[in-house]
């Protein structure tokens, strides 16, 4: 599996994450050699496996009380947004 | 006597209820060597000497009055994963270089409670990525047996803090082998415990599937007590598991006559050189000679480990780093244009080249038409190898390999290439992926450099790694070297 310069970008715009031209040449290059190396799992027989998500076989996912139990700490939250107005987080404009 | 900063954990425990010396003076100790070595190691992203101070002042208080626990007065590090109210914590990253946590890890707030005393936060590969603690935004870390040397990684900064003592033990996480590997290659004690023992609540998150937090140490006996008090039930993580937890001391000594320890087959067949095997031949030699039976056993599988990880692993850390949006809290790039631009460039400037590189691998084998031939194939394949393991576990007690294909290899030899770099976790990654608890031990040197040997247990079975590890040192001088600088 081999991915071009676009195939990159377009992957990187769907990861959200600005990339240089350069930058993309060179993951191209890289993510191809990832891909290579993950064709190894093409040499199993997985016709009759069931997928595997959970690292411990039959934990369940736990449910509690619909029950507020955090404290509202906003403000010490909001200490480490960079905008921060009247308790909103400052965005550029969205709606035109 | 001893200097300080050479005694383990639990001779400082009994020389603090002996009162020969109290948790000030020992963490004075630790702060003035952070202060002479740090700037050649880069061990530690952040110092807390004020705090640490305290911290030891309260538990001197607790001590004197009768009231400490065992592990009272002890100082630590933390790796900078874990957060810590009030304290930077920056998981190796610019894009948390400004990050103050507000609120404790679980593993750090236990700590707390027992009196241990933090000296600060260590280095890392950024996010935990990496197998070499190149990647951290904040430099590499060297290693004290050769400062031209990687430490290993991802928790590279633990590794090297404690094995030129200026840290009497740090934690660490394990994703891949980020605390086995690093521990082989500074020649110390390493555990990373099963799935779901300890609270991943405030560590962040990487690959949740597999992330796990343990600690690294200069003996299996110290581990075996830092392990027992941060283990245990969280409601605060959806995945803890509610199961008591025993008294890892209490066991240490059982004698291992009898124990069934299976060699694996694939380990010692698949990039092992002669001469890195020697070590781990002559500790599988001692074994034998404490009345341990050696089974070989093949897990046919176990060779897929590698491409597996690198489907789930970077699938999963694509959506775990998708909360970092340059909003709420974080890195934020200046001036942006409009919404895209904001999440684009504060993502692409505040993450370094193999985080992206992670980030890009997830996001394109879980988009749509990939998802069935790359994720899907991956989670059938993961569970394969899982089940080899339980067969194995049928015929033998423990496994055992080397933890690492090689010693420490020279900084910036392998960052150009990924693959070289991933292949570095090839004997670590079994036990991530079925979830099993494993640990690296001391067990010699090439050319000068520490070996690690590998134990992997059952589910649950830390009490017995531990068991079979502190054995093995009982009738060993390994694990008692130190790098001549730092003696």
């Amino acid at each position: 599996m081999s991915l071009s310069r676009s195939d990159v970008e377009n992957i990187a715009h769907l990861a959200r994450l600005s990339i240089t031209e350069s930058e993309a040449t060179v993951y191209a290059g890289s993510l191809s050699k990832i891909l290579g190396l993950v064709e190894q799992l093409n040499s199993a027989d997985i016709s009759k496996v069931e997928p595997m998500a959970h690292p411990l076989a039959g934990q369940v996912q736990r449910l509690r009380d619909d029950q507020v139990t955090a404290e509202d700490q906003h403000e010490k939250f909001q200490r480490n947004a960079t905008k921060v107005e009247a308790g909103l987080y400052l965005v550029p404009k969205v709606i035109e | 006597m001893t200097q300080l900063h050479n005694l383990t954990l639990s001779e400082m425990a009994k020389g603090l209820k002996a009162k020969q010396f109290s948790s000030v003076e020992l963490t004075r100790h630790f702060l003035n060597r952070i202060e002479k070595f740090n700037g050649e190691l880069n061990a530690y992203i952040t110092v807390t000497p004020d705090m640490a101070l305290q911290q030891a002042a309260a538990a001197d208080a607790q001590i004197a009055s009768g009231k400490g626990g065992s592990l009272a007065g002890l100082p630590l590090a933390h790796k900078d994963i874990f957060c810590t109210d009030g304290v930077l914590t920056t998981c190796g990253s610019k894009m948390l270089s400004n990050f103050v946590a507000p609120y404790d890890a679980t593993v750090v707030s236990k700590f707390k409670q027992a009196g241990i005393v933090m000296l600060g936060k260590t280095n890392m590969d950024e996010f935990a990525m990496g197998s070499s603690n190149e990647t951290s935004f904040y430099g590499a870390v060297k290693n004290p047996w050769n400062l031209n040397k990687v430490p290993g990684g991802s928790s590279g900064g633990s590794a090297a803090a404690v094995a030129a003592r200026i840290a009497p033990a740090a934690t660490g996480t394990d994703t891949g082998g980020s605390i086995r590997q690093p521990a082989a290659l500074t020649s110390l004690t390493g555990i990373k415990p099963t799935y779901g023992r300890v609270s991943r609540y405030g560590m962040i998150a990487f690959a949740s599937s597999l992330d796990q937090g343990g600690v690294m140490s200069l003996s299996a006996e110290d581990a075996a007590m830092l392990l027992q008090a941060m283990s245990g039930f969280d409601e605060k993580d959806s995945t803890s598991v509610d199961a008591p937890v025993p008294d890892y001391v209490a066991t240490l000594n059982q004698p291992l006559k009898g124990l069934r320890i299976g060699l694996l087959k694939e380990f010692f067949e698949q990039g092992l050189s002669p001469e890195n095997a020697k070590p781990v031949r002559d500790a599988l030699a001692v074994y034998e000679s404490l009345g341990a039976q050696l089974v070989e056993v093949s897990l046919p599988n176990l060779p897929l480990s590698v491409p597996t990880y690198y489907v789930v692993a970077p699938a999963e850390c694509s959506s775990n780093l998708s909360r970092f949006d340059g909003v709420r809290f974080g890195y934020r790039c200046d001036s942006p244009r409009d919404l895209m631009d904001l999440y684009k460039r504060s993502r692409g400037e505040g993450f370094g080249a193999e985080v992206k590189r992670r980030i890009m691998t997830g996001t394109y084998v879980l988009s749509a038409g990939y998802y069935d031939a790359y994720y899907l194939r991956a989670q059938k394949i993961r569970r394969l190898i899982t089940d080899d393991f339980a067969n194995a576990f049928k015929q033998v007690d423990v496994l055992m390999g080397p933890t690492s294909p090689t010693p420490a290899f020279d900084i910036g030899a392998k960052v150009d290439d990924p693959i070289t770099m991933y292949l570095n976790d090839i004997y670590t990654i079994g036990a991530n992926l079925a979830g099993l608890p494993a640990m690296s031990i001391p067990c010699g040197f090439l050319n000068d450099l520490p070996v690690g040997l590998q134990i992997i247990g059952g589910h649950f079975s830390e009490a017995k790694l531990l068991n079979v590890a502190h054995v093995y040192q009982q009738s060993t001088e390994w694990h008692k070297r130190v790098p001549q600088r730092y003696a």
